[in-house]
C-alpha cells in the first residue's frame, strides 16, 4: 500500500514460533490484513524469525533500502529485541528503527480458546506497533568520555580493599578518610573471629601496602565538601583539615608528642586510654603523621606552649596552617564509611548500672588488645582488678523496633563468643555469662566457633533479655530473665560488656545528600537492587562497600569491597560510556522556562538556564523514564521514540 | 443494589457486550508480569490491548482521556509496587496523577471507575490475569462507555 506523506515505510515480519503463535493466531489472516495497512511496504512470515535463516531474511530486508523501519511480530521484546537490533546494525540499519510486536506472551499464549479473537488482537497489536514504529527516529547511543580515576570515601578495611583492588589494576585512586590514619574500626580490634588471629597483624601489612601503592593517593584528615558532575565525570571538592603540621616534613618520629604536656582521652582507645594534644591515633598509623587537636592544644587555648615546635627536629609544626579545599576529578566514587556503635546512653533501663566497668564491645576490644592501654591485661578500668564474673549482653539496641533499632546487627553474636573466649584465655578461673535472644552464627566455621566457646570455655549462655542493671558496692548487678527455665537470674558482675547495635557512621546523611544517593529506613546506604545490584547505588557511578551498606563482618566486607572494585573497573574499562539514547529533550521553541520538569526528574538531569529561561536535559544523566514529559504544560519536553504523538497514534489504532 | 446490577448485567449480556480495555504497563514490572502470565499460559479475556510505557510515571493523563474519548471502555494502568519503581519513584508520580485525573473525570461527568491503577510486579503473572478478568467483569456490569454512542451519533 502507498505510503502516506512523512511516514516511514515499514517492513513487517510475522514469526510462527513453530506452533506457539501459528496454532492460535491465523497467520494468513494477519498477513492479509496488515499488508493493506498504510505505510506497510511488505509483510513476510517465517517459522522461526530468531533462527539463523530467519535472521538472514531480516538482514536482507534491512539492506534492501526499500524500508525505513521493521516491525517483528513475535515473542516479547525482552527476549529478542536485542537480537534483532543487533542484526540490524550488522545489516546497516539503525537499531532504533526495529520494534517488536509482542504476539506470543501477550496474545497466543494467553488466548488458547479464542483463535479468532486472538487473531484480531494480534492484528491490533501489530498495527499499534507499526504506528509507533513509523514515527521512530534513528538514534545513536549517547557516548561520554570517562575519567579513569576513582575516589574512595572511608579508609576502613572496606575502603582500603576497594582502593587496592582498583589501584592494582592500574587505575589511579584517591583514598579519603576523616581520621588522620587509614585502618578504620578493624585497627581497634584485638583478635578476630572465627580464627582468633590478631587484627593488627593482618591489617598492618595491608595498610602499608596501601600507603606504598603508587596508584593510591591518601587523603586522610579530609572530608568531602561538595560533589558535582555525573558518572564518568565527577568533580569533588575535598576539605583538607588543618593538621598544624607540615606533613611533607613530618616523619612521625614522635618526639613532639613525648614533649607535649597536654594529655586527653584517646578516641582510638575508646576513651579508656590517653593521647596527647599532638598525636597519631595509634603507633602503626598510615600515613605516619601527627596532627594537633586544636580543641585541646595549650597554645590554641592559652596562647602559650609551642613545646612541640621547639622539639621537632624538622621544623614541621605550623601553627599558621589553614584548612584548604582541594578539587579532584574522578570517574567513579565508592562510599565505604563504615559504622559507629549505638550510644549506650540511649538504653534507659541499664543506666543505673553504668560505671567505668560497663563497656561497649569496642572498648572491650581495646582492653583485650596487646597494644591497648593495659597491654592486653584484662582488668577493670575502675580499680585495675581482674574481673572474675563478667556478663555479656547481646542485641543491645538491636532487634527492638519499639524502643531502639529494628534490625539485627549481625556480628554481635560472633564477637561476643569471641570476647568470652578471649576473656577465658586471659582469666582461666573467671566465669563469663552471655544473655542472648538467639544465636545467629551463619558463616563458614561460625557455628563451630560458638560451640567451642560453650563447650571448651564453659561459657554460660542464658537465653533471655536483661531487664536492668544497677550498682551495688563495686559490683554491677545484672537482672535478667532466663526464658528457658522461666526464672529470674541475678548476677553480681565485676564487669558488663554490651554488644551495642551497629549504626551507619555519623555524617552519612549529609554525605549521601552530597552524593545524591539514598539511605534506607535505618540510615544505611541503599543499594540499587538487594540481590542483583548489591554494590551499585541508583546514582550511576557511585558504589557502596562495607558496613556503610549494612552491618557485616570483615569477611563479607572484603568480599563486597572486591565486588565494588570490579564494578568500578567494569565501568572505567570502556574508553567511552554508552548510554541508551531513548532520553528526553526539550524543544527550546516551546519551552516557557516554567521549570516544572526540574523537580519531577529523580536524576537531576534537568537544569533551568535562568538567563535564557529554558530548561535543558543532560542526556547523560537522563534515564528515560519519561516523567518530565507528563509535567510539561507546553509540550516542550519529549522523549525520543516515545513521543506523545506516538502514544496518540497507538491509541487511535487500538480503539 | 444487587438487582440493579443484575439488570444492567442482563441487558449487557443480551447485547453481547465485550468491553475494550487499553492498558498502559510499565516496562519493568507490569509488562513483564503480563509476559509471565503468557509464559505460565494463564488464560485471560482477549479484551485487552497493551501499550508499553517505560514507567508508569510516563503516563500522560491525556492518554487516558483520549482512550475514553475514542470510545474504549476501560483503562488499566500498571506499575511497579511502591518502592520498586525502576526509576525510583515514577509510580508515586503516577498515583498522584491518576488520583487527580479521576477527580476531574468525575467532575466532567465521566466514570472514574473505568480507570484502574494497579501495582503488579514481574512475578505476578497470575495477578495480572486475575486483574484483567476482574476488570472485564466489572466493565460488563458498568456497560459500554457512554462516550462511544455520543461519538457514534
Ligand atoms: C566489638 C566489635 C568486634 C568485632 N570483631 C570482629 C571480628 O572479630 N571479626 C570480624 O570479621 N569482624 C569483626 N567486627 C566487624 C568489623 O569491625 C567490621 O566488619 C569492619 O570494620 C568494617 O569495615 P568498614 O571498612 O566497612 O568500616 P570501618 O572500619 O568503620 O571504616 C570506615 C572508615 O570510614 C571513615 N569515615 C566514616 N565516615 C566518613 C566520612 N563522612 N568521611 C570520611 N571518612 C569517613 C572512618 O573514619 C573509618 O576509617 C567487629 C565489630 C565490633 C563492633
Ligand atoms: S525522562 Fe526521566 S530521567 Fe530523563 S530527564 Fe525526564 S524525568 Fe529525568
Ligand atoms: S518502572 Fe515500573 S512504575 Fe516506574
Amino acid at each position: 500500500m502507498k505510503n502516506p506523506e512523512h511516514m516511514n515505510r515499514i517492513g513487517v515480519f510475522v514469526c510462527h514460533c513453530g506452533i506457539n503463535i501459528a496454532s492460535i493466531v491465523d497467520i494468513e489472516a494477519v498477513t492479509k490484513e496488515i499488508s493493506k495497512y498504510p505505510g506497510v511496504e511488505f509483510i513476510k512470515d517465517y517459522q522461526y524469525m530468531c533462527s539463523e535463516p530467519g535472521q538472514m531474511i531480516f538482514k536482507e530486508a534491512c539492506r534492501s533500502g526499500q524500508i525505513d523501519g521493521i516491525v517483528v511480530a513475535s515473542c516479547s521484546p525482552t527476549l529478542h529485541e536485542t537480537t534483532f537490533r543487533r542484526a540490524s546494525i550488522e545489516a546497516g540499519m539503525n537499531p532504533y528503527r526495529v520494534e517488536i510486536a509482542n504476539i506470543r506472551e501477550q496474545c497466543s499464549w494467553v488466548h488458547h480458546d479464542e483463535e479468532e479473537k486472538a487473531t484480531e488482537k494480534a492484528i491490533d497489536i501489530m498495527k499499534s506497533v507499526i504506528e509507533r514504529s513509523r514515527r521512530n527516529e534513528s538514534l545513536t547511543e549517547v557516548s561520554l568520555q570517562t575519567i579513569k580515576k576513582v575516589l574512595v570515601i572511608g579508609a576502613g578495611i572496606s575502603g582500603m580493599q576497594v582502593a587496592l583492588n582498583i589501584a592494582n589494576s592500574g587505575v589511579e585512586t584517591f583514598l579519603l578518610d576523616r581520621q588522620p590514619s587509614i585502618g578504620g574500626r578493624m585497627a581497634q580490634l584485638s583478635e578476630t573471629f572465627p580464627t582468633l588471629d590478631c587484627s593488627q597483624c593482618i591489617l598492618t601489612p595491608r595498610m602499608v601496602e596501601v600507603g606504598q601503592n603508587k596508584n593510591i593517593t591518601l587523603m586522610t584528615y579530609s572530608e568531602v565538601e561538595e560533589v558535582s558532575g555525573y558518572v564518568g565525570n565527577f568533580n569533588v571538592k575535598i576539605r583538607r583539615k588543618a593538621a598544624y603540621v607540615d606533613w611533607d616534613k613530618c616523619t612521625g618520629c614522635g618526639i613532639c608528642y613525648q614533649k607535649c604536656p597536654k594529655t586527653v582521652p584517646s578516641e582510638f582507645e575508646q576513651l579508656i586510654g590517653k593521647r596527647k594534644a599532638i598525636y597519631t591515633p595509634f603507633p602503626q598509623a598510615v600515613p605516619n603523621k601527627v596532627v594537633i587537636d586544636n580543641n585541646n592544644c595549650l597554645y590554641f587555648k592559652t596562647g602559650k606552649c609551642r613545646l612541640c615546635e621547639k622539639a621537632c627536629p624538622l621544623g614541621a609544626i605550623d601553627f599558621e596552617q589553614k584548612e584548604r579545599i582541594e578539587e579532584i576529578e574522578v570517574g567513579a566514587i565508592v562510599v565505604a564509611t563504615g559504622y559507629d556503635l549505638y550510644e549506650k546512653e540511649k538504653i534507659e533501663e541499664y543506666k543505673m548500672g553504668y560505671c567505668e566497668d560497663v563497656l561497649d564491645g569496642l572498648t572491650f576490644e581495646r582492653l583485650l588488645s596487646s597494644s591497648g592501654p593495659t597491654q592486653g591485661k584484662l582488668v577493670r578500668p575502675s580499680d585495675g582488678t581482674v574481673p572474675k564474673e563478667i556478663v555479656f549482653i547481646q542485641c543491645v539496641g538491636s532487634r527492638d523496633p519499639d524502643n531502639h533499632l529494628p534490625y539485627c546487627s549481625r556480628i554481635c553474636c560472633m564477637y561476643t563468643a569471641k570476647h568470652t573466649m578471649l576473656y577465658k584465655h586471659r582469666v582461666p578461673d573467671g566465669q563469663p555469662y552471655v544473655f542472648y535472644m538467639d544465636i545467629r552464627s551463619g558463616g563458614k566455621n561460625y557455628e563451630e566457633f560458638v560451640q567451642r566457646a560453650i563447650e571448651e570455655d564453659n561459657v554460660l549462655y542464658i537465653r533471655g533479655r536483661v531487664a536492668r542493671l544497677y550498682r551495688e558496692d563495686d559490683k554491677v548487678v545484672v537482672v535478667g530473665a532466663d526464658t528457658l527455665s522461666g526464672k529470674t537470674i541475678v548476677i553480681r558482675a565485676d564487669m558488663v560488656v554490651l554488644a551495642m547495635a551497629m549504626r551507619p557512621s555519623g555524617g552519612i546523611e549529609e554525605l549521601s545528600k552530597k552524593l545524591k544517593i539514598q539511605v534506607d529506613g535505618n540510615g544505611f546506604l541503599s543499594e540499587a537492587h538487594p540481590k542483583l545490584r548489591p554494590v551499585e547505588t541508583l546514582t550511576q557511578g557511585v558504589f557502596v562497600a562495607g558496613c556503610a551498606q549494612a552491618p557485616k563482618d570483615i569477611t563479607d566486607t572484603v568480599s563486597q569491597a572486591g565486588a565494588a572494585a570490579s564494578k568500578v573497573l567494569e565501568l572505567l574499562s570502556n574508553e567511552k560510556l554508552l548510554h541508551d539514547p531513548i532520553t528526553s529533550w526539550i524543544d527550546e521553541e516551546l519551552c516557557a522556562g516554567c521549570g516544572q520538569c526540574v523537580s519531577q526528574c529523580s536524576y537531576n538531569a534537568i537544569q533551568l538556564d535562568e538567563k535564557k529561561r529554558k530548561a535543558f536535559i543532560n542526556e547523560i544523566l537522563c534515564q528515560g523514564c519519561g516523567a518530565c514529559i507528563v509535567t510539561c504544560p507546553s509540550g516542550a519536553a519529549q522523549q525520543k521514540n516515545f513521543t506523545i504523538k506516538q502514544y496518540y497514534s497507538m491509541i487511535e489504532s487500538l480503539v | 443494589m444487587r438487582e440493579e446490577g443484575d439488570e444492567l448485567f442482563m441487558e449487557n449480556v443480551s447485547q453481547d457486550f465485550e468491553p475494550k480495555i487499553i492498558a498502559f504497563l510499565c516496562n519493568w514490572c507490569t509488562y513483564a508480569g503480563a509476559d509471565l502470565a503468557g509464559v505460565s499460559r494463564i488464560q485471560y479475556p482477549s479484551n485487552i490491548r497493551i501499550i508499553r510505557l517505560m514507567c508508569s510515571g510516563a503516563l500522560d493523563p491525556t492518554y487516558v482521556i483520549k482512550v475514553l474519548m475514542e470510545g474504549a471502555d476501560g483503562v488499566l494502568i500498571g506499575g511497579c509496587h511502591p518502592g520498586d519503581c525502576h526509576y525510583i519513584n515514577g509510580n508515586y508520580k503516577a498515583r498522584r496523577r491518576v488520583a487527580i485525573l479521576k477527580t476531574s473525570l468525575k467532575e466532567a461527568g465521566l466514570e472514574p471507575e473505568r480507570v484502574w491503577l494497579r501495582w503488579i510486579s514481574a512475578s505476578e503473572g497470575a495477578y495480572f490475569a486475575e486483574t484483567v478478568k476482574e476488570m472485564v467483569a466489572h466493565l460488563k456490569l458498568l456497560g459500554p462507555n457512554p462516550l462511544k454512542s455520543v461519538w457514534a451519533i
